[in-house]
């Protein structure tokens, strides 16, 4: 992986919220990370943990707070020309969760898929367009015919793939995925997960692939990260994370998932984390994680633990590795 | 079998909506015994929520009709019961869990009072007694601060720990019946692990039976003694875990089993998604409802529906491939071995 180019370029984003009343919200705080060309890097945690807002400051949703979010080599904001900006901003695209409410209720799948063409490809005659767009429909599994139907004519599925055929209309490089089969059933989150695959392998394309089921996560990411309050815990290959988890967080997380195998979940001991995620208003100090770990020790509380390589490829931020 | 505690029979419920009558649930057979926990599978608009919305009689009054069916407790139907009995019946001797804990809490009302009002109605205790079993049932179900936390509303709690009151509240009459509809998915996983732990528990303390609504097949392999998948209305393989799990026998089991990434498993072994998507139950057909999507599929199939059959002790499939005359060259790969 190290002689692939990285695409793109985390370094020290921080991103707060203010919620009033002198209160800050730390969303994410002081995070790096780096996604090389033709990956998918998998981003997994729990509900607050910071995940999506990382997805949503990718892809230039929201202004980072502090630190640098740098694409092929380019910083992203910042006082750039226009039509540089608007070069970015076709590369790096977005599939979101809910495919009922990312969708306009009121403009047909063509229109839909087509907005994106409107803007970054301002020369392109209606029906270019179009056959651009039934191109698209045939490339994510839809029909032609489809074209014409809105969006509450379509099941959660195949609203999913006309989400995607919106994101590839423009010939982006980076995707964004937060949790793009977390809304659809069982059956239909493989198709949609194969589909993705498929896109990735055809058009060289990276992925962001934001999730909390941690075996979808494994099964198309190349390396995954763990998040906890705003914080990675720890970066490794997908395999290596699975078998041989070095953070206290990981090894609970991993241990939670209820497995499909009812002989294998009936030997299994379960690490079973106390109490809830503290509040991200109000972090607790040194490692986010001190007040839930089970292996938590005196300094765990008073120093945040640094991100540091711990094996080849495998990073993590815990004393334990200090 | 003497242990039985509730029958559902031939359970056949149909919504009237402004397209037309939505055949919801069509034909549910099943048993549940003491003590045990079955699991019912199956995915969004399959019948599952409605089948246990049924039993409960909790079905909105409007536009839904149980059209035919039994469900015998205690060698009482419950549908033929007069109101004010299945009252009396729901929450003491038969309680429900919901998805969202929010749906089942009073916003407006602090949560000792919630817990108390049940108790002094069902078990007539006195105020002073049912605040103290409030407090050891908030103890029970791990909340920290029990007797501060009385005072508190539900929008100060968790979600996690918002799931945690309405178990307290669900078991708080110790029910015999205990169903849980989808209890775990609004949460995250390791809130998740914390909940199904403290079910078992419970379970194993107080001998209740429990009824678990889901659609994730790793929760089911977790809890459940015994399984029913639910396709489009209908138990379409009904068994004990480890035979739907290790001997699936109707190829949409298969097929769920299939599409499900394993963590334990190499991650290049391709994922087998199911083709297409459920039927539309306004205008259903005659024949098997999982033929459009099923990759055995015979022509009988489309025209006429499969007769269930029981295959082993307990372990019952609605499939044209199990009956006699189908060939048995027919019989998929994975049917009947191990996946």
């Amino acid at each position: 992986m190290q002689d692939i180019k990285p695409l793109i370029e985390v370094e020290n984003l921080t991103k707060h919220f203010s919620i009033g009343k002198n209160k800050t919200l730390q969303a994410v705080d002081n995070i790096s990370f780096t996604i090389y060309k033709g990956e998918t890097l998998g981003l997994v945690g729990e509900s607050g943990c910071g995940k999506s807002t990382v997805g949503r400051t990718l892809i230039q949703l929201y202004t980072p707070t502090s630190g640098k979010v740098k694409y092929a080599g380019e910083e992203l904001g910042g006082t750039r020309g226009e039509t540089s900006k608007r070069s970015i901003a076709k590369n790096i695209q977005m599939i979101y969760q809910d495919p009922y409410s990312s969708l306009n209720p009121r403009m047909t799948v063509l229109e839909i898929i087509s907005e994106g063409l409107v803007i970054h490809y301002p020369n392109m005659s209606q029906k270019e367009r179009r056959n651009r767009v039934l191109e698209l429909l045939e490339l994510v599994g839809l029909n032609q015919y489809h074209a014409n139907r809105y969006p509450h004519e379509f099941s959660g599925g195949q609203r999913q793939r006309v989400g995607i055929a919106r994101a590839l209309a423009v010939d982006p490089t980076f995707i964004v995925a937060d949790e793009p089969i977390a809304a659809l059933d069982v059956s239909i989150q493989a198709q949609i997960v194969n589909l993705l695959k498929k896109l990735q392998e055809e058009k060289e394309l990276t992925y962001l692939f934001i999730a909390h089921d941690l075996s979808m996560v494994k099964h198309i990411s190349d390396r995954i990260a763990v998040m906890y309050l705003g914080h990675i815990m720890e970066l490794a290959e997908s395999e290596e994370l699975y078998s041989n988890p070095l953070h206290p967080y990981t090894q609970a997380l991993l241990s939670a998932i209820p497995i499909p195998d009812p002989k294998v979940e009936r030997k299994r001991e379960r690490i079973i984390l106390k109490g809830d995620v503290p509040n991200p208003i109000n972090p607790p100090t040194g490692c986010r994680f001190s007040t839930r770990c089970p292996k938590a020790m005196d300094i765990c509380s008073l120093k945040t633990p640094t991100w540091l390589e711990a094996k080849s490829n495998h990073f993590v931020a815990c004393h334990l590795y200090q | 079998m003497n242990d039985e505690i509730l029958e559902v029979k031939n359970l056949h419920v149909n919504f009237h909506t402004q397209n037309g009558v939505v055949k919801a649930v069509r034909g549910v057979d099943f048993t549940l015994n003491k003590g045990e926990t079955l699991a019912i599978v199956g995915e969004s608009g399959s019948g599952k929520s409605v089948t246990a919305k049924a039993i409960m009689r909790l079905l909105p009054k409007q536009n839904a009709r149980i059209t035919s069916g039994k469900v015998n407790y205690e060698k009482n139907d419950l549908l033929e019961m007069p109101l004010k009995k299945i009252q009396q019946i729901r929450g003491s001797q038969i309680s429900m869990v919901f998805q969202d804990p929010m749906t089942a809490l009073n916003p407006t009302m602090k949560i000792g009072r919630q817990i108390i009002e049940g108790l002094k109605k069902h078990q007539n205790l006195s105020s002073k007694e049912a605040k103290i079993k409030a407090i050891n049932m908030l103890k029970l179900v791990g909340i920290p601060n029990a007797e501060d936390r009385l005072d508190s509303y539900p929008h100060q709690y968790s979600g996690g720990m918002r799931q945690r009151v309405v178990i307290a509240m669900a078991l708080a009459c110790n029910p015999k019946i205990l169903i849980a509809d989808e209890p775990t998915t609004a949460l995250d996983v390791t809130i998740q692990a914390q909940i199904l732990e403290l079910m078992k528990d419970l379970q194993a303390k107080t001998g209740t039976s429990i009824i678990i609504i889901t659609h994730d097949l790793g929760v089911v392999a977790n809890m459940a003694d015994r399984v029913a998948v639910m396709y489009a209305g209908e138990i379409v393989e009904m068994g004990s875990v480890d035979e739907i799990f290790y001997n699936p026998q109707h190829p949409y089991t298969l097929g769920l089993l299939q599409s499900m990434p394993k963590l334990h498993e190499n991650r290049n072994k391709p994922l087998i998604p199911i083709p297409g998507s459920p039927p539309d139950l306004a205008s259903i057909g005659t024949g098997c409802p999982f033929a459009p999507r099923c990759p055995y599929t015979m022509k009988v199939c489309h025209y006429f529906p499969p007769v269930k059959k029981e295959i082993l002790d307990g372990h019952s499939v609605s499939c044209w491939l199990q009956d006699n005359r189908t060939p048995k060259e027919l019989q998929p790969i994975g049917i009947g071995g191990t996946i």
